[in-house]
């Protein structure tokens, strides 16, 4: 599948509106990824599916880069059938600024883009069915955001004075702990006499940019 | 005059028995918790809106925290019917990342042939018999169970537990097969054609189980590809695909198989294809027993796969490997990956972002239930109640995958 993934970037580039692909690349030379341009987002998925032949939606990722001026990276993951291909599609945006939703595009897209939105509060344009999907009726926040707590805000119990589920601030008898493991000394610049240490390692780490 | 006798006439509003129902969140027919808004238009089916996320724990989040050794069990819990195919689809990720998919060991990689298949033959076994049971038989279910039972001891016999196995990590396999598992899936495998074809003798041709699915939940190829259809559901509408087939991992390549493909895309055909499946598994475990050599299990570095337990008492290094990578873990270096196994319900596919660190920086699950159940309105629009609930049987619907 590797062999002219060039190819098909460019060939794919070719049939996209002029100007809606940011830029392409291969991940470890298998895996085609483009970025496009947010408000081209439709025309393009159009041209990819009658034009380029990937017929089938399988997925929609957000992915959450707190550091980045535009923060939310929302992933589309197409297949082709016909011709045995997988594509990535990458559009960045925030918390205000719509996604042109693909709903028209491929019917499966609603509950992902209703997900997204669960999940990260990306907002989709175009979408008339942008309810919370996997949360709690009633629930407050985005959870997959690197901003909100793993532990969440509230949990909920049976009080049986009131003979009602209730909602409470979450309540730890132990702090949470998020452990670091990774060796304070290993992360900054090598040490003279220990550059054993980095040989070792499968890539020397380096300052990760959002420590959650 | 007609215009005078009209008017005389007060205008009748026609009541149309239309109501909302609430089907579930705890409901047998339902497949786990499942909230599904049925408007109905008398006995017809107009509108379905499933509400989902009862179930929802938060997978994706939780690994965030995890390293990638501590989040592989959670796999085990999204489709608790079918576990190690969920796993594989993570260690796939994981190694793809790693950019050790080629070391893995070659016996590592029959294993999990062998194991997925064993997988899938559990899969199809619940979803049939309580599908069956959905339509009111219960014969296949009370046989069923039992078969299904044979293949939970198997995956005790490697992973030590019936369903939470964790067994396939990254880099291979957790241990090797004990003495003599071969010969005894090999023995069951002679044994289980004859009670595929009982299954059949039971369903296939019974009166009353195809007035239940023939013509019921009709989706067209075309449809399907739109509605993000995969696995049996997608083939029963016509389409040869399988990534076992089209882009084959592990040793998928060298196993001789087929690919039934429905023809309708009704209820009927998605059970067809599955009972085709199971033979077509048993195919591919044949295989894998008769083409299996001994040999290593999983990845001969230490950095990624834990050292034998004999050499940590011995060496210090050994020791040292084990500690760290079960406090610390390995770290991933940058990239991300949307790597696709053929889990018995579809595609199962994981977007995993690594950062550099010893967690996941993201984690996406795309479970195939997922996409199915979304299309539950335009399978079930027009059908009568009772077939809604044989769509849903058809569609191979775990709560675990789908609300993650």
């Amino acid at each position: 599948m590797a062999e002219n993934l060039e190819d098909l970037g460019a060939a794919i580039v070719a049939a996209l509106p002029a100007g809606a692909v940011e830029s392409t690349s291969a991940q470890r030379g298998a895996e085609l990824v483009l970025q496009v341009q947010r408000d081209s987002l439709v025309q393009t998925m159009l041209a990819l599916r009658d034009a380029c032949g990937f017929e089938q939606l399988m997925d929609i990722a957000g992915v959450d880069w707190p550091n980045r001026p535009l923060r939310f990276e929302v992933v589309y993951n197409l297949l082709s059938l016909s011709r045995n291909r997988r594509v990535t599609v990458i559009t960045a945006t925030n918390d205000v600024l719509p996604v042109p939703s693909i709903c028209g595009v491929w019917p499966v897209a609603t509950w992902y883009e209703r997900e997204a939105w669960d999940m990260y509060g990306i907002v989709f344009s175009g979408q008339s069915d942008l309810r919370r999907l996997l949360t709690d009726y009633g629930f407050e926040g985005h959870p997959l955001r690197k901003d909100f707590p793993l532990t969440g805000h509230v949990e909920v119990r049976y009080d049986e004075e009131r003979k009602a589920v209730v909602y409470e601030p979450v309540k730890l008898t132990q702090d949470f702990r998020s452990f670091d493991f990774e060796s304070p000394w290993e992360a900054m610049t090598t040490l003279p006499g220990d550059e054993k240490v980095h040989l070792n390692r499968i890539e020397a780490p380096k300052p990760t940019e959002a420590k959650p | 005059m007609s215009l005078s006798t009209h008017q005389d006439e007060p205008t009748r509003t026609v009541e149309v028995d239309s109501h909302t129902l609430n089907f579930g969140p705890q409901h047998p027919a339902a497949h786990g918790v499942l909230r599904l808004i049925l408007e109905m238009k008398g006995e017809l089916v107009e509108r379905a809106d499933p509400h989902i996320g009862l179930l929802h724990r938060g997978t994706e989040k939780l690994i965030e925290y995890k390293t990638y050794l501590q989040a592989l069990p959670y796999m085990d819990r999204l489709d608790y019917v079918s576990p190690m195919a969920m796993e594989h689809g993570f260690a796939l990720a994981t190694e793809r990342l790693l950019g050790i998919e080629a070391d893995v060991p070659l016996r590592a990689k029959y294993i999990r042939v062998l194991f997925s298949e064993l997988t899938r033959l559990l899969n199809h076994l619940l979803n049939i018999t309580t599908y069956a049971l959905d339509c009111g038989a219960i014969t296949p279910a009370l046989w069923g169970f039992e078969q299904r039972e044979h293949l939970l001891e198997f995956y005790e016999a490697v992973g030590g537990s019936h369903y939470h196995v964790n067994y396939f990590r990254p880099g291979g396999v957790a241990k090797d097969l004990p003495a003599g598992l071969e010969d005894r899936i090999g023995a069951w495998a002679r044994g289980f054609p004859k009670f595929i074809d009982d299954l059949e003798g039971l369903l296939t041709n019974n009166r009353i189980f195809k007035q239940r699915t023939v013509d019921v939940g009709i989706m067209s190829a075309e449809q399907a590809m739109e509605w993000g259809f995969s696995g049996p559901c997608l083939r029963a509408s016509g389409v040869p695909w399988d990534l076992r087939k089209s882009q084959p991992y592990e040793v998928y390549d060298r196993m001789e198989f087929d690919i039934p493909v429905g023809r309708q895309g009704d209820c009927y055909d998605r059970y067809l294809v599955r009972m085709q499946e199971m033979r077509q598994s048993l195919r591919i475990i044949d295989q894998c027993l008769a083409q299996m050599r001994p040999g290593p299990i999983k990845l001969q570095d230490n950095k990624i796969t834990p050292p034998k337990r004999s050499e940590m008492k011995r060496s210090m290094e050994a020791l040292i490997h084990h500690f760290k990578l079960y406090t610390e873990g390995y770290h991933v270096p940058e990239g991300a990956t949307y790597t696709v196994v053929e889990a018995p319900k579809g595609e199962f596919g994981v977007y995993m972002v690594a950062d550099g660190s010893n967690r996941p920086y993201r984690c996406k699950i795309r479970a195939p239930g997922y996409a199915h159940l979304q299309a539950m309105e335009v399978l079930s629009k027009g059908h009568m109640l009772a077939d809604a609930v044989a769509i849903i049987g058809s569609l191979d619907i775990v709560f675990g995958e789908i609300d993650r």
